[in-house]
């Protein structure tokens, strides 16, 4: 028998899903409009891969199938993966980077809903460790034509350093470390910069912003989560830069760089493997957030979100549990 | 007039169809061929039958005696015949069983006498019994005797009166504040006497301006009485604690009265029933329900306690596809499984249902912890932790994440994009953990009358011993020849010395080995030590289960 309550207001988990989509349709446009168009090709492939996958799999653990495809979640896994990957790689990364997240990272752990790590992340460092070279190859905004980049993803000749350029981040932390310049020189040097960040990149954060925006709106994601990522990677980057300007960068530079934006809207803000009560969300993203800083500026890795992500993750049941809301009634307040 | 508004965690907007039941205003609904009242009066107490069938009664007259401190008496709605005594079913979620007195009304509908009752010519204590014996219950929630919770008289700063009526679909309050908004308010006045408040409010959901209007208008009438406040349209607003958060701001916790806060709550159709009693001498015999839903003619009804559910069905004209009903609201009622239910004191609302007004809930997906629940929880609970503990069946943890603040209230099912039948789960471990105290309970006892059984046979023992002892020194005594003239004296006393010193080594061996505590925790897995200090707080138990 049906028990009370009899009515449900009309959400499902597929049309959450749906907008997380539709919220990274601005960035994928600046994407394709203004770095790679490669990139809507990337999409189909890891899209294709993961409904794949998902419904071996699904057979395999004797699962219904039809609910858990259309529920849209094992899509946005594999945007997310190609949205954090570089888009110049061969076709059979992609693939393998959306395997280990829906096999590995979301199924073994028992399906949507179980995985305590954030499945695009986990398929990002897994990558970056096995194929140091092929990640790092970030097209220069706007310089290589649609036919050579499909080319190179689907199994062209490459030539690398002809065509790659360094990311905005690589280019800074080289420039810095290598030859020991100022932020100002570095900015002026190279043409990888744009007004704030990357060249050409600086659109897609502002893309991922809109999308999270709209995010906020339909209540999908609550501000916890960017507000802490975004204040805290800024707070952070902003005493450094204060303490000595010619050494570290300005705030603005690391949140337009790299996946920030990314990140701090759809990245951290997964609710599978993130934290979930109120002040558990701003630990988290903080967390991340200087993390990811301290990896960016003195780790070995360029971008330190990916696995400022996964280090947060181990944290969350602690994190959770320490943060229990009170309980209406038992706040002790009274007027 | 109040300063402010407060807020409470959570809670959510669903549609209200309100409009279609609230049009219409509230007709009597004719005479049931037979009535059904049940003595049962609430999970706790059961009045004793004052009658025999074959025995003529009149409207109002007692037909059952409240027993103990909760109870209320039990009256016949309307005159007519007894015709038996039979077991009944009743519309609760615990699906009680209780005895019905069976009444054949004869058309006549004949009062008994009745008498205004001066509430100020006598005690407090004899109008709270005044209202006991009208069988005045609180007829929004679960039906607490009002007599109870108009308390000494003492320590009340704010009465509050409920007129939100935040459930979808549900407009009998709505109705009666539009239609008899000066009986409300002049039993608003009586409980405000009696309770001894400073300030009494009344919340109304801003939904219902009508409702407000017509309360306003009327409390010009009780100059200085009230505030008539509107209040934001969010469910579950009408809750009695989140109304008095709303209201007041005082936040009052699970199993905690709000007497222990200055605040009382009051529904307004229980006002009104006030009213009736003190100023008409009528005891609770009827209230206003709503009949709506899947309806050609959805409307509010006066209707007799006692009358069966199915005999009022046809007032509405149900449509067709109907395939069940439902008592209460969309939220927090229950399937009606069997129509020859009787309708209650606290019988607000009978809804039709059908497959496209209340669609069967879609397939449950696993939870994504989106966190949805938690926003919607007006206890500012983690539904979707005490989801993962009770499908674990860890109760026990359930219950360190306070499970049993959950008000049951629904919106979190409500919300969940994963269609989890959130407060399905809540109710199987709170089953669960209510099972295992019972189970607890009753090995307690099993064990208490062991250790009681055993005391009292070594205390035998040793009186027998100590009477023998006695004897052969009286004997002893008497064979020496030394008697004296207080012989008889000093022979009562070493047994009396003897059976006083069994007593106190009885009494150590009780103090030093109070209960034998720890078997029972390892018989039961799990047995969290919240179980374990309710266990030992028998009276804080009881107030949890009354509230
Ligand atoms: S709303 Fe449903 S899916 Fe979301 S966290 Fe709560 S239980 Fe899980
Ligand atoms: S049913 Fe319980 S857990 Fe769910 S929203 Fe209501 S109070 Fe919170």
């Amino acid at each position: 028998m049906i028990h009370s309550p009899y009515i449900r207001k009309p959400a499902s988990v597929q049309s959450v899903m749906l907008a997380v989509l539709l919220a990274l349709l601005p960035g994928v446009t600046a994407y394709v409009m203004q770095v790679a168009a490669v990139v809507v090709v990337n999409l189909l492939i890891a899209t294709v891969t993961a409904l794949v996958a998902e419904a071996l799999i699904l057979t395999l653990r004797k699962r219904p199938i039809a609910p858990a495809l259309s529920d849209l979640s094992a899509v946005v896994t594999a945007w997310l993966v190609v949205l954090c990957f570089p888009p110049i790689l061969p076709w059979w990364v992609t693939v393998l980077g959306v395997l280990i997240a829906i096999v590995a990272v979301k199924h073994l752990y028992g399906g949507l809903g179980q995985n305590p790590f954030n499945p695009a992340m986990v398929a990002y460092c897994a990558m970056i460790v096995a194929f140091p070279s092929l990640m790092s190859q970030w097209p220069p905004a706007g310089q290589i034509d649609f036919q050579t980049q499909l080319d190179l993803v689907l199994g062209g000749a490459r030539q690398l350093d002809a065509i790659t350029g360094a990311t905005a981040l690589d280019a800074m932390r080289t420039g810095l470390r290598t030859s020991g310049a100022s932020v100002d020189s570095v900015l002026q040097q190279s043409g990888t910069f744009g007004a704030v960040g990357g060249r050409g990149w600086e659109w897609l954060a502002l893309g991922y912003l809109a999308g999270g925006l709209f995010m906020l709106a339909r209540r999908i994601i609550t501000w916890h989560m960017p507000v802490a990522f975004i204040a805290t990677l800024a707070v952070v980057s902003g005493i450094f830069w204060l303490a000595e300007p010619a050494r570290f960068a300005p705030p603005l530079f690391h949140l337009a760089s790299g996946g920030a934006m990314l990140a701090a809207f759809f990245i951290v803000t997964d609710p599978v493997s993130g934290a979930t009560t109120p002040r558990g969300k701003l630990i988290f993203a903080a967390g991340v957030a200087v993390i990811a800083y301290l990896i960016r500026v003195f780790g070995a890795f360029p971008e330190g979100i990916a696995f400022a992500v996964l280090l947060m993750n181990l944290c969350v049941p602690l994190i959770d549990m320490k943060t229990q809301p009170a309980v209406f009634g038992h706040r002790g307040s009274r007027p | 007039m109040i300063a402010r508004l407060f807020n409470f965690h959570g809670g959510i907007k669903p549609d209200s169809h309100k409009n279609a039941s609230a049009a219409p205003p509230i007709a009597a609904a004719p005479l049931p061929p037979r009535l059904t009242i049940p003595l049962r009066q609430s999970v706790r107490s059961v009045a004793r039958c004052l009658v025999a069938p074959g025995q003529r009664v009149l409207k109002g007259e007692r037909i059952g005696a409240g027993e103990g401190p909760l109870g209320t008496d039990v009256h016949a709605s309307t005159s007519g015949t007894v015709v038996g005594l039979a077991p009944c079913a009743m519309a609760h979620a615990s699906s009680l069983d209780t005895l019905a007195v069976v009444i054949e009304p004869d058309g006549k509908d004949e009062w008994i006498e009745r008498r205004a009752f001066d509430h100020r010519a006598v005690p407090r204590e004899a109008a709270l019994r005044y209202l006991s014996a009208c069988g005045i219950v609180g007829m929004g929630g679960a039906g607490f005797p009002t007599h109870i919770k108009l308390g000494n008289g003492r320590g009340i700063e704010t009465l509050i009166i409920n007129g939100a009526e935040c459930e979808p679909w549900i407009t009998c309050d709505d109705r009666l504040m539009r239609e008899r908004a000066a009986e409300i308010l002049s039993g608003a006045a009586i409980l405000h006497e009696l309770i001894g408040a400073r300030r009494t409010l009344v919340g109304i959901e801003d939904n219902k301006p009508e409702a407000i209007r017509a309360m306003r208008e009327a409390a010009a009438g009780f100059p200085g009485l009230v505030d008539i406040v509107a209040i934001p349209t969010r469910y579950p607003a009408g809750g009695e604690k989140q109304l008095i958060r709303v209201l007041t701001g005082i936040e009052i916790a699970h199993g905690k009265l709000g007497t222990e806060f200055g605040v009382q709550c009051f529904n307004v159709g229980t006002a009104q029933a006030v009213h009736r009693a003190i100023h008409h001498g009528e005891p609770l015999v009827s209230r206003v329900v709503t009949l709506t839903g899947n309806v050609r003619r959805p409307g509010n009804y006066e209707v007799l306690v006692g009358t069966p559910v199915e005999t009022l069905l046809a007032l509405a004209a149900p449509k067709p596809d109907t395939d069940r009903y439902l008592m209460g609201g969309p939220m927090m009622g229950i399937t009606i499984s069997d129509l020859s239910v009787p309708i209650g004191k606290t019988s607000n609302c009978i809804i039709a249902a059908s497959a496209a007004l209340f669609p069967p809930p879609p397939p449950e997906l696993p939870c994504i912890r989106c966190g949805a629940c938690a926003r919607a929880c007006p206890a500012d609970l983690q539904p979707f932790e005490l989801y993962w503990f009770s499908r674990a069946k860890n109760v026990g943890k359930a219950q360190e994440y306070h499970l049993f603040d959950c008000i049951e209230c629904g919106s979190c099912a409500f919300v969940c994009p994963s269609h989890i039948p959130l407060v399905d789960y809540f109710r199987f471990s709170k089953s669960e953990i209510w099972a295992r105290e019972r189970e607890l309970k009753a090995s307690d006892q099993a064990r208490e009358r062991f250790e009681f059984r055993n005391y009292r046979q070594e205390r035998e023992k040793e009186e027998k011993a100590a009477k023998l002892a006695a004897k052969a020194a009286e004997t002893r005594a008497k064979l020496s020849g030394s008697a004296t003239p207080t012989d008889a004296a000093t022979g009562d006393d070493p047994k009396k010395a003897l059976i006083a010193a069994a007593l106190a080594r009885a009494r150590q061996q009780v103090a030093v080995e109070p209960r034998n505590t720890d078997t029972p925790h390892a018989g039961v897995p799990g047995a969290s030590p919240g179980i374990a200090s309710r266990r030992e707080q028998p009276d804080l138990h009881d107030s949890d289960a009354t509230s």
